[in-house]
């Protein structure tokens, strides 16, 4: 499929390079069995992680600690390939290197930093991010899991999680809970004694992507498994930002997968003695689909753009976030009645795409919750509760 | 050692192919350039030597300014430098050309050894290991998917139609590598970004002390006649299985030639 506005020849030869890398790996490794992952609900982490780490794909817009240090546009491209790949294969890697390594390399001490980043980005460890709640997901300033220092000076964590990605293949976790000076961030090994995290079954989205609870049964921790850097919902939020980021490129690689499908099953599959392509019907649907795409491409370079000129904002990301999931999800569902009943079978990559993107949609703040972002920018009323 | 690979740009393969109707070369603009896939097994070749005995990988590719991506991926699988030769009167060489200008490039820069592709997916000659070789007075070992280097003897697998032919000679020498001889490695987010960095030297005719009558479309002994596009590929014939359907199935394949 053309790329009609030429938009990647913006990318320097560098981005193209790391595309075109990607994108290899992408169809060598992933796309030939990424169906019967999402058939299987399962996730072949601990084979896939170190081949991403020997590409440099976890950590890659980190500096030092063995990581690429990519500028933003890189690392939005190489999220969009993965995602065109699967948006489980994208949340590995986005829990990985933002979530998890970035609190430890922005807020982490020398010795946290040292401890994990080198493994996590050769992907010998992997991590996970623990701030949603059972009772508290677009609410967390609200959340119950605890941390108190007793005399030792060790701390007592207390509490449990939900949907938390990688959580039981995780090698630590940073964990965000309330302390007596507000919420703090906590590297936690996961052989830690009290912690355990059990999977989420019977999910119908990301389901080659390990989503797990997490809880903790008077897990003692020493004083220096604190983030000492950040006190306060702007640790997990600015964590959040980055990897919202990445879902705003990473969305343009699965509708980029749904609008190729549907525009080849379109020129092959004949009904009433001609292309269905050739419908003006179906025509209007893939023309839509790719003003669709394009526009949400020119939004996530132009974010990218503004990243690596140090000046977005977090309601620039919430823009993004919510114009391209949505696109990619309209994309993905046109798509999906294109190919008709074979839309709905994994011998074709639209409706594994769909699926997921509905949690794209809830996870990193719900659709909901950046509307009220924007609306918010607009009226100045916030309007959460 | 002082490997030199050679690297050749080429259309990507998954996309349409055109010749200009000016001149009859290929319309290296109408599709997207990428490194000819065998040139990857024969940088990836080149670094497992250098791995194992040290020294040095130098990328050499003649081609338009376009073809700079090529080097890049070259560089950022982990080749040290390139020589980029690149000038106007280059444009339309037949192999001999491009022969005698690789040649002459090589004379200049230096090598022990020249790893090449046994064959470029665009034009498909599969001449220039032995052009080369014969221009440089240097033995050739080709369609190699095995190379050993001990001290300065070289020995490669020769891949034939029967099996394989044990080689040897003695360094400098050139030789072409076909796909089986190793898995190529993807280039790393490090490997691009130190890639940048890369010294490419880049040389013109005068530089190379190429002589341009031996160059270019001119310059070129053979010539492209006319060219025409394939036909539209024709419906299949249906073969009926008689009982004699085996013997039907190695008729056709003996008529194609295939066995
Ligand atoms: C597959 C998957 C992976 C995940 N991975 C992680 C992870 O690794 N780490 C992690 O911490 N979390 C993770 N999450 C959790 C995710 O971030 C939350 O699901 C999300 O924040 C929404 O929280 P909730 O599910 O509790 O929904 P709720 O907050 O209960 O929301 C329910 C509905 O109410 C709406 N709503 C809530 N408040 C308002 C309001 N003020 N105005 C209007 N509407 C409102 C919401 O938009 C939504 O439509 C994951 C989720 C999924 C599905
Ligand atoms: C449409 C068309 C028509 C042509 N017609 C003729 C013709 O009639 N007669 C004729 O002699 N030639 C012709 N050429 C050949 C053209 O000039 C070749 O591109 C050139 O001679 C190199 O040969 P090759 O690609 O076939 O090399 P091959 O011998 O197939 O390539 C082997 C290896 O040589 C190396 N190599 C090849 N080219 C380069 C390069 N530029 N820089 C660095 N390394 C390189 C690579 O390692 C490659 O894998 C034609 C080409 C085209 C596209």
């Amino acid at each position: 499929m053309d790329d009609l506005l030429r938009i990647d020849d913006a990318l320097s030869e560098e981005q193209r390079l790391i595309r075109d890398t990607v994108k290899e790996f992408v169809s060598d490794r992933v796309l030939p069995h990424v169906g019967d992952w999402f058939e299987d609900a399962s996730f072949p982490a601990r084979e896939l992680a170190p081949a991403l780490g020997e590409l440099g794909v976890l950590g890659m817009h980190l500096e030092g600690y063995g990581c690429a240090g990519l500028d933003a546009v890189a690392y939005g491209v190489a999220c969009r390939e993965l995602e065109a790949g699967d948006s489980g294969l994208r949340s590995f890697v986005s829990v990985q290197g933002s979530l998890a390594m970035f609190p430890i390399w922005k807020y982490g001490s020398a010795e946290q930093k040292e401890e994990w980043l080198p493994r996590m980005a050769s992907g010998e460890a992997i991590g996970c991010f623990g701030l949603t709640e059972p009772d508290h997901g677009s609410d967390p300033a609200g959340m119950r899991t605890h941390a108190k220092q007793d005399p030792s000076g060790d701390w007592i964590l207390n509490g449990a999680k939900m949907w938390i990605t990688n959580g039981s293949i995780a090698d630590v976790a940073v964990v965000w809970a309330q302390t007596e000076e507000g919420i703090r961030g906590f590297v936690v090994p996961t052989d830690t004694p009290g912690f355990s995290a059990p999977e989420i079954h019977k999910k119908m989205s990301l389901r080659a992507s390990v989503t797990s609870s997490l809880y903790f049964d008077d897990v003692r921790l020493p004083a220096a498994a604190v983030l000492p850097g950040v006190r306060g919902l702007k640790g997990p939020l600015s964590c959040l930002s980055e990897a919202r980021f990445g879902i705003l490129w990473g969305v343009v690689g699965a509708a980029r997968a749904c609008l190729e499908s549907a525009v080849d099953y379109s020129r092959s599959r004949v009904q009433f003695d001609r292309p269905i392509g050739g419908f003006q019907l179906t025509q209007e649907k893939l023309a839509w689909m790719y003003v669709g795409l394009g526009q949400s491409q020119l939004t996530a370079l132009h974010l990218g753009r503004l990243k690596d000129a140090g000046s977005i904002t977090p309601r620039q990301i919430s823009f993004g976030k919510l114009a391209n999931v949505r696109a990619a999800l309209d994309i993905a569902r046109q798509a999906r009645t294109v190919l008709g009943g074979n839309g709905i079978t994994l011998e074709y990559p639209v409706i594994r795409h769909m699926n997921n993107l509905e949690s794209v949609l809830t996870y990193e703040g719900t659709q909901e919750i950046h509307t009220l972002v924007l609306g918010e920018a607009l009226t100045g009323i916030p309007a959460y509760r | 050692m002082n490997i030199v690979v050679c690297v050749k740009q080429v259309p990507d393969t998954a996309t349409e192919r055109k010749l200009r109707s000016d001149d009859k070369t290929l319309d290296r603009d109408a599709a997207d350039g990428v490194v000819n896939e065998l040139d990857e097994y024969a940088v990836e070749e080149a670094l497992r030597l250098k791995e194992a005995h040290g020294g040095e990988v130098t990328v050499l590719t003649m081609g338009p300014d376009k073809a700079s991506e090529t080097i890049r991926k070259a560089l950022a699988m982990g080749a040290d430098k390139a020589v980029h030769l690149v000038d106007d009167a280059l444009h339309g060489s037949d192999a001999l050309g491009t022969s005698y200008a690789l040649a002459q490039t090589l004379k200049k820069i230096g090598f022990d050894l020249v790893v090449l592709g046994s064959e470029s997916t665009d034009a498909r000659t599969g001449v220039l290991a032995a052009m080369l070789a014969e221009r440089l007075g240097v033995p050739q070992l080709t369609f190699a998917n095995k190379v050993e280097v001990n001290g300065t003897s070289i020995a490669i697998q020769r891949v034939t139609d029967y099996g394989y032919d044990k080689v040897e000679a003695v360094l400098p020498a050139v030789v072409s590598v076909v796909e089986k001889i190793n898995e190529p490695r993807y280039p790393s987010f490090k490997g691009i970004m130190a890639a940048k960095k890369k010294p490419v030297e880049k040389l013109g005719v005068a530089d190379a002390e190429i002589d341009v009558a031996q160059v270019g479309l001119a310059g070129s002994w053979s010539e492209v006649a006319d060219f025409a596009a394939a036909p539209p590929r024709a419906a299949g014939t249906v073969v009926k299985d008689e009982g004699d359907g085996g013997v039907k199935a190695a008729d056709f394949l003996a008529s194609k030639k295939f066995v």
